[in-house]
């Protein structure tokens, strides 16, 4: 493969710049996956309220666990599904950080489950934001308890029986009905007008921190085309088509 | 002064004189007294006691709070430490320092809440997953525990490694004088440079312990291990009791510890010439010292409150130098001096 430079022509502003938050590093997302999307957002959120330089962030464990490497921040990788858990002690231990955890379905929604629920049921002042791509992309494509109901994983090769495997889990429902959480929504990614309301959620969550109003979590309902083996185009269509049948967007709880 | 305390009291205490600042934990007999101490006291002196949802979520929570720089303690009992396993590892991985109290208790499963000291291999030779140490430190005695819990965050911040603190029931639940150590003044506890404080002025700091790559990985590792063949060569501990003359050693740590002191003094009553070998670290463990007390002592009978966990350390100290016999109790039972003392007459020479 040959790689042809291109000559940037006089007098050309960039518009479309790496956030300031981002690192040099190239994401290890695969094309089309909306992590790269909603990584991309966090940074812009960091930015736009300029607190980079106070921001800690926790990586978990899943194809997110190289966040370290993307951002300018400080930045903790924390054990599988524990990153709530790991939030709550640098919150509390220093309250002056902003402190968010970026965390997948499997993560936060299976192994992780008593770490969100007590962390949200405790209102802790930290930033949640949750990938929901209905699968555990990382180890291959098994099932989540994201997993739509007929979906064809590598471990429901026949697609997910409901009467085994139960149904797929609504988290952002579940956390909705605590009275500890101040906020907590489920945006997509899938076009620019949800990408903008997306990042706006995120800005929110942030900002209700700053403001040490508690727990916020956004949920986004993504596309992980590797393990759905769609093209990217086709990511974007089974989030409209599939995915939010089950999760709906929209705000689930905000306490102001 | 002296002041009459449990062991449980006297650690929490200690801690907070440490300059421990968050505690997280999760109840569970034998070890409540030290909750509801810190429960009490450490808010008052401005830190954070936090009674998580389970001892999973409390290990990382110190994992969290040690990340951000502040000398942190989480407390268990031995059902509540295997499940903190993972979260250790974790800290050991990332070079975090902190410190985990163990009031044993008789197991495995649920056992029963009687002191016991079965989790000496999960203590001292992994326990968690992967190639690490801990630095293990088994007090006797109130008095001793209050201070080795001031040692283990000095020892926990000095190397980057976590310190536990390996006690018993027995230890945590009975009350002694004890003169409490000095707190430490916060301008004494170490700089932590790598601590996640906010990239303000400096490149960002990265805590974890994740590396893709075998051979950088190795590298890493490599560092670790040489941490601890330092504390291998600096911080080995352990005490003799009347061992210049004697024909049979007992070793023991801990509570069995003190109960063999008990048992050298009545033998001596006796004619017999007996004395007492007790590791305060057992990780690292005494090998050398207890080597050369093997090299003229025939007899070296180890006693514990398991099956014989450190006893296969102090075969390995011994290498066939010595005689080593055993004895132990199980499921929470707690052997008197003279049943120890008619085990001592049966390897003793008349
Ligand atoms: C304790 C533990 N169990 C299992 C794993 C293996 N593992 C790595 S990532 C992952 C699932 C990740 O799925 P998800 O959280 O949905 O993140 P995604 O990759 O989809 O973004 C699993 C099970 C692990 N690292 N640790
Ligand atoms: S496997 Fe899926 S979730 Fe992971 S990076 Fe690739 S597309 Fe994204
Ligand atoms: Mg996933």
């Amino acid at each position: 493969m040959s790689v042809t430079e291109v000559k940037v022509p006089a007098g050309y502003v960039p518009v479309y710049t790496k956030p300031k938050s981002l690192s040099e590093a190239r994401f290890t997302y695969c094309p089309g996956c909306h992590h790269g999307i909603i990584t991309r957002l966090v940074a812009e959120a960091i930015d736009e309220l300029g607190i980079q330089e106070r921001t800690v962030g926790i990586a978990p464990v899943g194809c997110a666990v190289f966040l370290s490497d993307f951002f300018r921040c400080d930045f903790v990788q924390a054990a599988h599904g524990r990153a709530c858990a790991v939030a709550t002690g640098i919150k509390r231990a220093n309250p002056d950080l902003i402190v968010f955890s970026y965390q997948g379905d499997g993560d936060l929604a299976a192994i992780g489950t008593a770490e969100t629920v007590h962390a949200a049921n405790r209102g802790e002042n930290i930033t949640v934001i949750f990938v929901n791509n209905q699968i555990y992309g990382m180890t291959g494509g098994e099932m989540a308890p994201t997993t739509l109901p007929g979906m064809r994983t590598v471990t429901t090769p026949e697609g997910r029986d409901v009467r085994t495997t139960g149904y797929p889990l609504r988290m952002s429902e579940m956390l909705a009905q605590l009275d500890g959480p101040s906020y907590i929504t489920r945006q997509a990614v899938f076009d620019v007008r949800h990408v903008q309301m997306a990042k706006k959620a995120i800005i929110k969550a942030f900002k209700n921190q700053i403001e040490g109003k508690g727990f916020s979590l956004v949920e986004i309902v993504a596309a992980c085309p590797t393990n759905l083996r769609v093209s990217p185009v086709e990511g974007n269509k089974w989030v409209v088509e599939q995915a939010l049948k089950y999760f709906p967007l929209g705000d689930l709880k905000v306490r102001d | 002064m002296k002041i009459l305390m449990r062991g449980n009291e006297a650690m929490a205490e200690a801690a907070i004189r440490a300059g421990c600042r968050c505690y997280f934990c999760y109840p569970i007999t034998p070890q409540g007294e030290l909750v509801e101490y810190m429960a009490r006291h450490l808010p008052r002196h401005g830190g954070v006691f936090l009674q998580a949802e389970s001892e999973v979520a409390a290990i990382n929570m110190v994992y969290g709070a040690a990340a951000a720089g502040v000398r942190t303690m989480t407390s268990s009992s031995s059902p509540g430490i295997s499940l903190k396993m993972e979260g250790i590892s974790y800290l050991a991985g990332a070079r975090l320092p902190a410190v985990i109290v163990n009031v044993m208790r008789a197991g495995p499963g649920l056992g029963n809440i009687a002191p016991a000291q079965g989790d000496y291999f999960q203590a001292t030779k992994g326990g968690g997953h992967g190639d690490y140490r801990l630095i293990v430190l088994a007090p006797s005695t109130a008095q001793e525990a209050a201070e080795l819990v001031m040692l283990a965050f000095d020892l926990s911040d000095r190397y980057r490694v976590p310190a536990m603190v390996l006690a018993d029931g027995m230890l945590g639940q009975m009350m002694e004088p004890v003169e409490l150590p000095e707190p430490i003044p916060p301008e004494k506890i170490p700089e932590k440079p790598w601590a996640l404080t906010g990239a303000k002025g400096r490149s960002p700091n990265v805590v974890s312990s994740f590396d893709l790559d075998p051979y950088r990985f190795r590298e890493v590792l490599r560092a670790l291990w040489q941490t601890y063949r330092e504390i291998e060569r600096n911080e080995v501990r352990w005490e003799e009791y009347q061992v210049e003359d004697a024909e049979l050693l007992l070793v023991a740590y801990g509570t069995m510890g003190r109960i063999c002191r008990t048992v050298v003094r009545k033998a001596r009553k006796e004619g017999l010439r007996v004395g007492l070998f007790r590791p305060i670290t057992l990780w690292p463990f005494p090998y050398e010292p207890l080597r050369k007390l093997a090299e003229k002592i025939p007899v070296l009978l180890t006693v514990e409150l398991s099956a014989g966990q450190m006893w296969e350390d102090v075969r390995l100290a011994v290498e066939g130098r010595a005689k080593t016999p055993f004895y132990g109790e199980l499921g929470g039972v707690v052997p008197t001096p003279d049943e120890i003392l008619s085990e001592v007459k049966k390897h003793v020479r008349d």
